[in-house]
């Protein structure tokens, strides 16, 4: 473990701007061990940019990378995003 | 979807300091007036963006401590020396000030009162900000939900929120302080980190099925919540919330 982890929640405010839906409870399933977890208990490594990993076995889920005014969202190991669809 | 603040793209605010007041030696409470506010959930922060005079900008996140109150929020910032964001905010900003911020952020570590109890909340330093939101919720609403807060601090001067704490300790709010470096004389309370024997005196017991959040810098909400799974508590009943490092 890491002291500079932080966790899904520590990005859900840059994921909302681009999303425009609340992230922290997403259930993410991750592709490497096919657990799935919600987007707030990811844990969370921040150097360029950040990478968001399986809490249970670490695999990188997703990426994102800011810069000149553009994102970059990867997303090396999600298998599924499940969310709640609310009536409008 | 009315009265919700989920949904949506985030913009940023302009928010107004209208009070500072210290709150231990190193910790601020700042209440700020956002126009337009949409209200938020106990548990939820919001981004702080400070930008430079040559352009330069950078981000934090900050849980908002107060319970949903209008316009009006309350965020706890704890002076970090060497860091780059929370000397600015406690030191230099002043009521009548504007900064910018982005939120209501998070769904995942919130707490409704329709959720009831029990409520185990376990804070290691300015982590009680998001639980103090909760337990202001509860007394605003009236909710009997049992909760109870264990809070680590460094020492009895540094606990957050203490006078209002002490007050609102009775009718299902029980407040445990540890004090992990330095205690007062007669200190009779826990006198170390947390641990699991801790977590079982203090409890509610895993039979009993509480919502457990924790909060604090990632070392401790690490050493928390496996301390919590050991005693039997269920992960998915356990959410977490971890900030990075803190200069002690």
């Amino acid at each position: 473990m890491d002291d500079t982890m932080l966790d899904g929640n520590a990005v859900a405010g840059l994921l909302q701007e681009v999303f425009a839906t609340e992230t922290t409870s997403v259930m993410v399933t991750c592709d490497g061990c096919g657990s799935a977890a919600p987007m707030g208990a990811t844990h969370v490594y921040r150097g360029a940019g950040f990478v968001l990993r399986c809490p249970h076995c670490e695999t990188a889920l997703m990426t994102l990378v800011q810069g000149d005014r553009r994102m970059w969202i990867g997303f090396p190991g999600v298998r599924t995003l499940q969310l709640a669809l609310t009536d409008t | 979807m009315a009265g919700t603040a989920v949904l949506g793209r985030l913009t940023w605010r302009a928010a107004d300091v209208v009070e500072i007041v210290p709150e231990t030696p190193r910790a601020k409470t700042i209440l700020f007036d956002v126009p337009g506010w949409p209200g938020h959930r106990a548990g939820q922060h919001v981004d702080i963006r400070l930008t430079a005079e040559d352009g330069y900008q950078t981000e934090r996140s900050y849980s908002i401590a107060s319970a949903p109150d209008g316009w009006r929020l309350a965020l706890t910032v704890v002076r970090i020396d060497e860091g780059e964001v929370s000397p600015y905010l406690t030191d230099e900003l002043r009521p009548g000030d504007r900064i910018e911020l982005r939120g209501p952020v998070g769904g995942y570590f919130v707490w409704e009162p329709a959720q009831g109890g029990p409520l185990l909340l376990v804070a290691g330093g300015s982590g009680v900000a998001p639980l103090m939101a909760m337990i202001r919720l509860r007394a605003a609403v009236g909710s009997d939900a049992d909760i109870r807060l264990l809070a680590s601090s460094r020492s009895w001067d540094d606990v957050i929120y203490r006078a209002e704490l002490e007050r609102l300790a009775s009718g299902g709010l029980t407040v445990v302080h540890t004090l992990t470096a330095s205690r007062p004389p007669g200190w009779e309370g826990y006198a170390r980190r947390v641990d699991a024997a801790m977590l079982a005196e203090v409890g509610p017991s895993p039979a009993e099925q509480p919502k457990v959040y924790v909060c604090g810098p990632t070392p401790f909400v690490e050493a928390v919540a496996e301390a919590l799974v050991t005693l039997g508590h269920e992960p998915a009943r356990i959410k977490t919330e971890r900030f990075g490092p803190t200069g002690d």
